[in-house]
């Protein structure tokens, strides 16, 4: 190529081809970048998935101090019915225990009620605590048995690797015993 | 530098490192930067450099509706349907990878036809030429098994009858198409193993375009004189000359292939695979896609099931003792004035059988197809043959750059390099 722009060339080395070579390599590089997107968006989530994206949670046969988990985009999410000696237990805890310190008030809509995404924080495991019969860890929340991380009864990390709490996902209360996730 | 590794020119270092040690930026250079290619080409030699684009759009488009089929009977239409409706962009990859199909056909086409034309199959690119019948033989086979994917009634229907030809085998036939379905009839088995066919097969095409570009690449392009260069007054580096206009015809191209895409994408599918594959009934009219339909033309043309089926496959197979039967020196068709107008009545028979095809097997359409039949065998086994014996050529030019340059100026010192060949 060089040789053959060498012919055309002005003295001062800047050409009327070297222009050219920009538009083309320009057009030639938007239009490749124009043509890549609906490939790559084709591999995000689907409508029809996307309209599975919210779930609708009824509270009414979830007694006091039991839990019920419910499939939210193919994640568990954790519901409990929390007892008031677990609420207070939860909000006695100090904030300087915590390893990632938030206040109960602030993970939950109405006092009983948790609302969690049962994944753990550490690697991704389902953490133990729903059944009656299952470990709970020794803050009286949930037990990860994959690697041994510690829940309370807010779903605050307290012992083990996991670096974070349960995550709160986005719900909200559609009526006083039914809340829509997501 | 050590000894072993490859002498590079490259003035980038981590370029020149890599070069020293695999000498890819020299061999681009050699094979697409200062190849010496007949100065003299027309529009039909853009058409190898489209035919690979359109595999690589095929490749990608494929590769990306992949993620979102469901090869069962059950699910595959359903899925089809999702990617039309659900996908984000899924209609623009399904209507690409589909009318993709028909743009590789048309482009695959008008190659072989600038093949035919200008005697590119001639010596010494005999296998260059063979090498791309068996790229269109397994284009053909991918295109068909892809068909099916959407399972549509045209797609159960067309997987039925193109299957069933085989049947037409003695002794073996029925066995074989047991075989070929997994069951007995089109059902799940086949389309699974069709599904996995047709991811593999396009991979197979690169490999052997592979072949047929080296190959290329050894005796150089033929051009629309169909005389060798005699030297670098003949020719010109690949780039920019040849990048560049293989650059217009691309964009001609994806202008052609937009309009068809985005103004009309079911033009030249058929409405009826819109309807989910039912093997309880069979629809009244069934034709292949429209790419096939000169070769299906040929099958019904004959009254016999096993004549009919041997010389469908005899067409294409002809094509590959092509070089031999054309017993003619000169390349190109503007030389030889007899040949020239009776190949062009062979691309008029190549295209009634293409009408006769879609439509009813009745007369007149079985009579057309039957003199149409009659011709495309008659030319290459008859015409072609006695034509190299019996046709006085005219004058073929001195040299490329001489009709080029008007008088062709004089040779440079080393432009006798490059042995003479035939005048």
């Amino acid at each position: 190529m060089a040789d053959s722009m060498a012919q055309a060339a002005p003295q001062d080395g800047e050409t009327r081809r070297d222009f050219l070579n920009l538009v083309t390599a320009s057009f030639a590089a938007v239009g490749v970048g124009a043509l890549a997107w609906p490939f790559i968006s084709s591999m995000n989530p689907a409508r029809d998935v996307l309209a599975l994206a919210s779930t609708e949670i009824d509270l009414k046969p979830i007694a006091t101090g039991s839990a019920v988990t419910v499939m939210w985009r193919g994640k568990p999410v954790f519901v409990r019915n929390r007892t008031a000696q677990e609420i207070q237990a939860a909000r006695q805890a100090p904030m300087s225990e915590l390893k990632d310190p938030q206040a109960d008030q602030a993970r939950v809509k109405k006092d009983n009620w948790l609302v969690l995404v049962g994944v753990c924080t550490h690697l991704g495991c389902v953490p133990l605590g729903q059944k009656p019969t299952d470990p709970r860890g020794d803050y009286g929340g949930w037990f990860c048995p994959c690697h041994g991380s510690h829940y309370d009864t807010s779903g605050r990390i307290r012992k083990g690797p996991a670096p974070a709490n349960l995550a709160v996902p986005d719900y909200t209360f559609t009526s006083d015993t039914q809340i829509r996730v997501g | 530098m050590a000894s072993g590794l490859h002498k590079s020119e490259v003035q980038n270092p981590v370029l020149r490192w890599i070069d020293a040690r695999l000498p890819v930026v020299t061999m681009m250079q050699k094979e697409y930067g200062t190849f010496p290619t007949p100065r003299n080409f027309n529009y039909f030699w853009n058409f190898g450099a489209l035919a690979m684009v359109n595999l690589l759009i095929m490749i990608a488009t494929g590769i990306f509706l992949s993620m979102h089929y469901t090869a069962h009977v059950n699910y595959a239409f359903d899925s089809v349907e999702r990617i039309m409706r659900d996908v984000n962009y899924g209609w623009l990859l399904r209507y690409v990878h589909a009318n993709g199909a028909s743009m590789f056909f048309i482009v695959v086409y008008i190659h072989i036809w600038r093949g035919l034309y200008y005697g590119s199959y001639k010596a010494p690119r005999e296998l260059l030429w063979m090498l791309g019948v068996v790229i269109f033989l397994l284009m053909m086979a991918t295109a068909f098994m892809g068909y099916v994917l959407p399972w549509g009634q045209m797609s159960f229907w067309g997987a039925t009858v193109i299957t069933n030809l085989f049947s037409a085998l003695p002794l073996i036939g029925p066995d074989i198409v047991v075989w070929l379905w997994g069951g007995f009839s089109v059902d799940n088995p086949t389309l699974n193993r069709f599904f996995s066919l047709h991811y593999l097969l396009p991979f197979v095409i690169f490999g052997v375009v592979f072949l047929h570009v080296a190959a290329l690449h050894i005796t150089g392009s033929n051009n629309p004189l169909g005389i060798d260069p005699k030297g670098p007054q003949d020719t010109l580096p690949f780039h920019p000359y040849y990048t560049a206009k293989d650059s217009v015809g691309l964009v001609a191209y994806f202008a052609f292939f937009a309009i068809l895409v985005f103004f009309f994408p079911n033009m030249l599918g058929h409405p009826d695979n819109y309807i989910p594959a039912n093997p309880l009934v069979t629809p009244p009219h069934i034709v292949p896609e429209w790419y096939f339909l000169p070769f299906y033309a040929i099958l019904r043309a004959v009254p016999d099931k096993l004549g009919g089926v041997v010389l469908m496959f005899a067409s294409i197979a002809i094509l590959f003792v092509l070089p031999w039967l054309d017993t003619s020196p000169v390349r190109s068709m503007r030389f030889r004035p007899l040949a020239r107008p009776f190949l062009f009545t062979w691309l008029v028979a190549f295209f009634v059988l293409l009408y006769c095809g879609g439509k009813p097997a009745e007369e007149p359409y079985v009579t057309v197809s039957r003199v149409a039949t009659a011709y495309y065998f008659l030319y290459f086994l008859v015409i072609l043959p006695l034509l190299g014996r019996l046709e006085r050529p005219l004058p073929l030019p001195e040299s490329i750059a001489k009709p080029v340059l008007r008088g062709g100026g004089p040779l440079p010192a080393g432009a006798m390099a490059k042995p003479m060949e035939k005048a």
